[in-house]
């Protein structure tokens, strides 16, 4: 396979998956903010309110056109860049991106027109039920494309087909309510509630700090505050429970996270660290740290809520630890070798008509079928990902999610007290939180996706195998056609947030 | 309740919705037919605002049909998903990127702060217009004429030009049904305006442009049909599965398929029935001619994919080797997930019923630049 086509394709999905979530989660938690501004005025009547509701809506509005705008790109990506992977595992994968089409997006979209340009036009009830629609909708969206996502980190409810050469779907509700499933949606979601909070508390601490449209600061903020607060707390339980699933299904992805080279028990969590500059060769040890702040015990009992756990590390799990019944993964590349093989045995068997053979080949396959991904590595050390991006991600996901509970906490006090209109240093901070919350989303999904290197289905697929039969020079050609086009209209999109935000409510056209 | 029916009956099934979604796409493309006439129609500022606003309201049916379709034909049918997806590279990169450039420009077209001003935006939506109807016009027709691409044994497909479904559209017969599809857009949309649109002089150009597109429309889609009827197609034997050409093969699914064919006949009498109509007594009819001539368009389309699917037919055909040609039954996901998405596809009527609904309400009255100027949420 050429390399740098894979690396290629790679770059063109990272890239593309990258400016969608840079849009995603803001629609998905303004549009619940939204819903609870105009459900206050239908309930109060009280047209600031409405205002209110409607400013934020602009808002969302130019959000949410660039958002669909990356995003198609996405679907549409997994049969241009990664054709091997739409057919090895479309049987299960499509199932949900065609469940979102039909159950989601729709409704999203066509509730959408009720919401933008509805207001004169039907009844004060119809239009909040169209708003909540719409937000019920995007996150019903966002609920099928994270099943599919959560279902490539650890795929269930399936059985592999000999004769049609691919993975087919046993258990639809084994995919959609799988552990993974339910925690990745949780998680990502809640991840969206709390940007989307912070966005609406920093651009509302920005009119503060210019004494500008107070009411509307004041009570967004309010608004914003309460529900960043209670989703921060959702956050945390849904982020632990996500670390232990990982530690069940992706230790490896687990190990580099921690950048723990050799397992122990009473494993100690990194709470800070900084890495030699090649921690992720074939000689990395466990005290390639320059200095590190730890927890004792702590990594032992988040992985396992036991402190005397064993928690396996990276040489464990790639060179084997048979106290601890790990194989290593050059066993695995022998069995996953042996599956592709007895795939093609069988196949042969079949074209000859030769029913033994074919038979011995299939309880060959059906033996090895849970290493067959590993048959396409070239050496064991390939199953590990890049460790220092996995490390630091996670640090500054999990720190920066800290800090918005304590930014969340301070706004609801200050709200409450009536003392937030005096606080410039904490307008200050609310305002550069922004993006910094973006940035925390960003590294969350860096965890999850970079983390998960090699595979693209976990075990069972590594990246190399998935990609698309193309000229490495076609990908190159629209990963750079993708990169300015998305970069001039992120631009855009900046400078038309910015502007609608300056002219604030009183301005026709500006809600 | 799905569970009964035998395997082949669910492929046929899912082949039935994905032609339904394909067929609401096409009438849905009036979007993009509008978006090439905003200038032909719209002679000065106000009036091009008025006609981005009338199609503004419509372009994410379009935009999310066109999501749907391509997710209901990967859940469904994931072999084509991979072979053409990942082998006419250039095609539906191409398409793909004309449709990022539309979903913003209506919402950034006349925002304050929009650094590249209003007519880039206009020019996108032109672009995605133009290319978005005659690409898709023409990667659809491949169903007909085939493709240059290979599967092995794995069902991993490989696409065998280098231009990478480009050459799809130097075929007479793929660029005949793009043009007709670009100019079927174009009808659409003029109907659509006129139903829509309060505004005398914008009505007046609509209705002088309406035969400026029809003709067109008319003269490549004859060109197009008559190339089917006469040409040799992809015939599978429904015994060995071994694919093969056969003369007439489409003429002869449309004889051996009375049903579709009538649904042909009957889509085709309506789309032009609809133009006929508005052109010819446009004082009392000119408010259904959207109506008649999209559901023409709608059962033409629907006709048209039976054609090119039922009836033992290769729908995507390989003419680099014809054995690696898919059909509705190699091509389909397993029983199992076919089954499953049949139950989800009983929401397709719920979705239509609330479609419907909303449409009514948001286009019940004629939009004019009086309400556009009170209108808080503007393109």
């Amino acid at each position: 396979m050429d390399v740098s086509l894979v690396d290629w394709s790679r770059a063109q999905f990272a890239l593309t998956a990258i400016y969608h979530w840079f849009f995603v989660p803001l629609t998905l938690g303004l549009s619940f903010i939204v819903a609870f501004m105009e459900t206050i005025y239908v309930r109060t009547g009280n047209e600031e309110w409405k205002k209110i509701t409607k400013f934020w809506m602009t808002l969302f509005g130019i959000n949410f056109a660039i958002g669909v705008a990356t995003g198609i790109i996405l679907e549409f990506e997994f049969g241009t860049n990664w054709s091997n992977y739409s057919w090895f595992v479309g049987d299960i994968f499509g199932a949900p991106l065609a469940v979102e089409g039909i159950m989601a997006f729709f409704l999203e979209s066509t509730f959408i027109a009720v919401m933008f340009f509805g207001w004169n036009k039907v009844g004060k009830r119809f239009h909040l039920a169209s708003t909540w629609l719409v937000a019920i909708g995007a996150n019903l969206s966002a609920l099928w494309i994270l099943v599919a996502n959560a279902w490539m980190q650890y795929p269930v409810g399936m059985h592999f087909n000999p004769d049609t050469a691919r993975n087919e779907m046993l258990n639809f509700w084994d995919v959609l309510l799988s552990p993974v499933a339910i925690n990745k949606f949780l998680h990502t979601v809640q991840s969206g509630y709390v940007l989307a909070s912070v966005f609406v508390i920093g651009v509302s601490s920005w009119y503060l700090l210019k004494n500008r449209e107070v009411t509307l600061a004041t009570r967004s903020m309010k608004v914003a505050g309460i529900f960043g607060l209670v989703m921060s707390v959702f956050i945390i339980i849904s982020g632990d429970s996500s670390a232990r699933l990982m530690a069940r299904h992706q230790p490896v992805k687990f190990a580099a996270m921690e950048n723990l080279y050799e397992g122990r028990t009473n494993a100690p969590l990194v709470a800070f660290g900084i890495l030699h500059a090649d921690p992720a060769d074939s000689t990395h040890k466990k005290e390639n740290f320059i200095t590190r702040i730890e927890i004792p015990d702590f990594l032992s009992y988040m992985a396992f809520l036991d402190v005397n756990a064993y928690v396996p590390g990276i040489r464990d799990l790639i060179h084997g630890n048979p106290a601890q019944q790990i194989m290593p993964v050059s066993l695995k590349m022998e069995k996953g070798r042996s599956a592709i093989a007895a795939l093609r045995d069988y196949k042969a068997a079949k074209r000859q008509n030769d029913i033994a053979k074919a038979d011995t080949a299939l309880n060959v396959l059906k033996e090895n079928i849970h290493y067959f991904g590993y048959g396409y590595l070239s050496k064991p050390t390939d199953a590990v990902p890049p460790i220092p991006l996995t490390f630091y991600s996670f640090r500054g996901m999990v720190g920066l999610g800290f800090w918005f509970i304590m930014l969340f906490l301070l706004t609801v006090v200050f709200v409450l007290r009536k003392r937030v209109e005096h606080k410039k240093w904490f307008h200050i901070l609310a305002i550069l939180s922004i993006p910094l919350a973006y940035l925390a989303t960003q590294m969350g999904w860096i965890v999850a996706e970079v983390g998960r290197q090699p595979w693209v289905i976990q075990d069972m697929m590594p990246t190399v195998a998935a990609v698309s039969a193309i000229e490495t020079s076609s990908v190159i050609v629209t990963f750079i056609l993708f990169a300015v086009t998305f970069t001039v209209l992120l631009i855009a999109e900046i400078m038309i947030m910015v502007k609608q935000i300056k002219k604030g409510t009183n301005e026709r056209g500006a809600h | 309740m799905f569970e009964q029916l035998s395997y082949t009956a669910l492929q046929q099934y899912w082949w039935i919705i994905v032609s339904l979604l394909g067929s609401l796409l096409v009438f849905l493309l009036f979007v993009q037919g509008g978006q090439t006439l905003v200038y032909r129609l719209g002679k000065d500022e106000t009036q091009r605002t008025l006609i981005v606003n009338v199609l503004g309201r419509k372009w994410e049916f379009t935009f999310t049909t066109l999501v749907t379709f391509g997710g209901a034909f990967f859940a469904s049918f994931p072999l084509f998903y991979s072979t053409s997806f990942g082998g006419a590279y250039w095609v539906w990169m191409i398409i793909l990127f004309a449709f990022v450039i539309q979903a913003v420009s209506y919402e950034f077209r006349s925002k304050p702060g929009n650094f590249l001003g209003k007519r880039t935006f206009e020019t996108f939506l032109f672009i995605n217009g133009l290319l978005g109807t005659i690409l898709l016009g023409a990667a659809v027709s491949t169903f007909f004429t085939g493709s240059q691409f290979s599967v092995d044994e794995n069902h991993f497909s490989r696409w065998e030009t280098a231009t990478h479904g480009l050459e799809a559209a130097f075929n007479v017969q793929n660029l005949s049904l793009g043009l007709a599809v670009f100019f079927l857009a174009r009808t659409l949309a003029v109907l659509y305006f006129i139903q829509n649109i309060d505004h005398p002089e914008i009505i007046q150009r609509a209705r002088r442009q309406l035969l400026f597109d029809a003709i067109p429309f008319v003269v490549f889609f004859l060109l197009f049909t008559v190339l089917l009827l006469l040409k040799d197609g992809f015939a599978v034997d429904p015994q060995t599965g071994i694919v093969s050409m056969e003369r007439f093969k489409y003429l002869h699914n449309f004889l051996q398929m009375p049903v579709v064919a009538g649904i042909f006949l009957t889509g085709v009498i309506l789309v032009l029935l609809g133009i006929l109509r508005t052109v010819i007594c446009f004082e009392k009819c000119h408010d259904k001619g959207i109506w008649v001539s999209g559901t023409g368009t709608v059962l033409t389309v629907f006709a048209l994919f039976l054609v090119a699917g039922f009836n033992h037919t290769a729908f995507y055909p390989s003419t680099y080797d014809l054995q690696s040609s898919l059909t509705i039954g190699n091509s389909s996901s397993s029983r199992y997930t076919l089954t499953v998405m049949s139950y989800v596809s009983l929401f397709v009527p719920v979705v239509l019923a609330y479609i419907f609904y909303t449409w009514r309400a948001i286009n019940r009255k004629k939009t004019n630049v009086e309400e556009l100027d009170r209108e808080s949420h503007k393109y």
